[in-house]
């Protein structure tokens, strides 16, 4: 279900997207942070490397990075993932066999290709099938429509993941990359 | 070498040492659940492959614990990257136990491609890993285990299952027993 973050304070000038959400992810205290590239992550993965206060591990596949979540939320950390939607059909089932099942958050960051003003065909089945696949997963997603949407929404997202126990998906779209 | 008396092994040393232990999907889990039942053991019921990536995961978020997983070959082949971030991060508290029969067991004995061809020994070194020994036998693995809180075991088993229970457990019950003893310090020096 797409999710609303209540009232869209006034947008941040000075501030890049990716740091909108780098900024979401500080304020809510993510400290552990698995990846798998997409161009438009291509700035945050670097500034959640650098960040002292994160254990960045890039992985090799998105469902391997659902199982090292798992195992970080498991030893008290907050877990989130950075990811291109394509990595979402490869997760399917850890994330309903492993988070849905025992009751595992996860915090979800999602560059949303294949939608908007994609120029890649490949990238259009799975950015069509996104959203009604995590519509079919029971998994909450947000539709940042701002630099500090976007800010808030992380926050409330992870919030949100662990009181229902379960992953809960910030969706970016290329537009949400690409504003000034 | 039977993959129940490996479990056991393995069990007896997360015991000794306090360690974590997370148990793969299917009957592994249930061998486990048969020869120690721990609130230290993570049963992991679905999932198939990332057995090693929550034990990796887990170990590198909680350094002072030692965690070990019990995986199989089926696993690893179906999450072989796996091989190549436990090489990246190569954690000194975590030892991945590979139980390897050459066959999915809980499926029907269907032979893996570790049978005839491939080397897990040789794949987890190709990966980056170090620390990699493949043992064929009790007393091997029982020295290996006595020495070693890192790194990768390869335990060369034969195929079949025992004749063990469900696991009583519900899986929300698995998840708050293994964080109540998981956010715990360590009791092992």
């Amino acid at each position: 279900m797409t999710l609303k973050c209540g009232d869209t304070i006034s947008d941040m000038k000075d501030i890049t997207p990716t740091e909108a959400v780098f900024n979401g992810l500080m304020d809510v205290g993510i400290d552990f942070i698995v990846s798998v590239p997409c161009v438009n992550l291509k700035d945050l993965i670097p500034m959640v490397d650098r960040e002292s206060s994160v254990i960045h591990i890039p992985v090799t596949r998105e469902e391997e990075g659902v199982g090292v979540c798992a195992g970080a939320y498991m030893g008290g950390k907050k877990a989130a993932i950075l990811m291109q939607n394509s990595g979402l059909g490869n997760s399917i089932n850890a994330l309903s066999s492993l988070n849905l099942l025992y009751g595992i958050p996860l915090l979800m960051i999602i560059s949303h290709r294949g939608i908007g003003d994609e120029t890649i065909c490949a990238q259009v089945p799975m950015g069509e099938m996104t959203a009604p696949l995590l519509d079919t997963l029971g998994i909450s997603y947000y539709l940042p429509s701002s630099k500090a949407d976007a800010t808030k929404a992380v926050r409330i997202a992870w919030i949100r993941a662990v009181e229902e126990k379960r992953p809960v998906a910030i969706l970016l779209p290329i537009p949400f990359w690409s504003q000034p | 070498m039977k993959r129940i008396d490996v479990i056991r092994e393995v069990a007896d040393k997360a015991r000794d040492s306090d360690a974590l232990l997370i148990a793969n999907i299917g009957i592994p889990c249930k061998e486990l659940y048969s020869v120690s039942d721990m609130p230290n053991n993570f049963y992991m019921l679905g999932s198939m492959g990332l057995a090693s990536s929550i034990g990796l995961g887990l170990a590198l978020s909680r350094p002072e614990r030692n965690v070990i997983t019990i995986d199989g070959d089926g696993s690893i082949l179906m999450n072989m990257g796996t091989l190549a971030t436990i090489a990246s991060q190569a954690p000194q508290n975590y030892l991945l136990v590979i139980v390897d029969n050459g066959a999915y067991g809980s499926t029907g004995n269907q032979p893996t491609a570790t049978l005839n061809h491939v080397n897990l020994e040789e794949v987890a070194q190709g990966a980056g890993n170090r620390d990699v020994f493949e043992v064929d036998s009790l007393q091997r693995l029982h020295t290996i285990l006595g020495e070693k809180d890192s790194g990768i075991i390869v335990a060369k088993a034969q195929p079949g299952n025992e004749d063990v229970p469900v696991i009583q457990m519900i899986p929300e019950a698995i998840l708050s027993r293994f964080m109540a003893e998981s956010s715990r310090a360590s009791r092992s020096v």
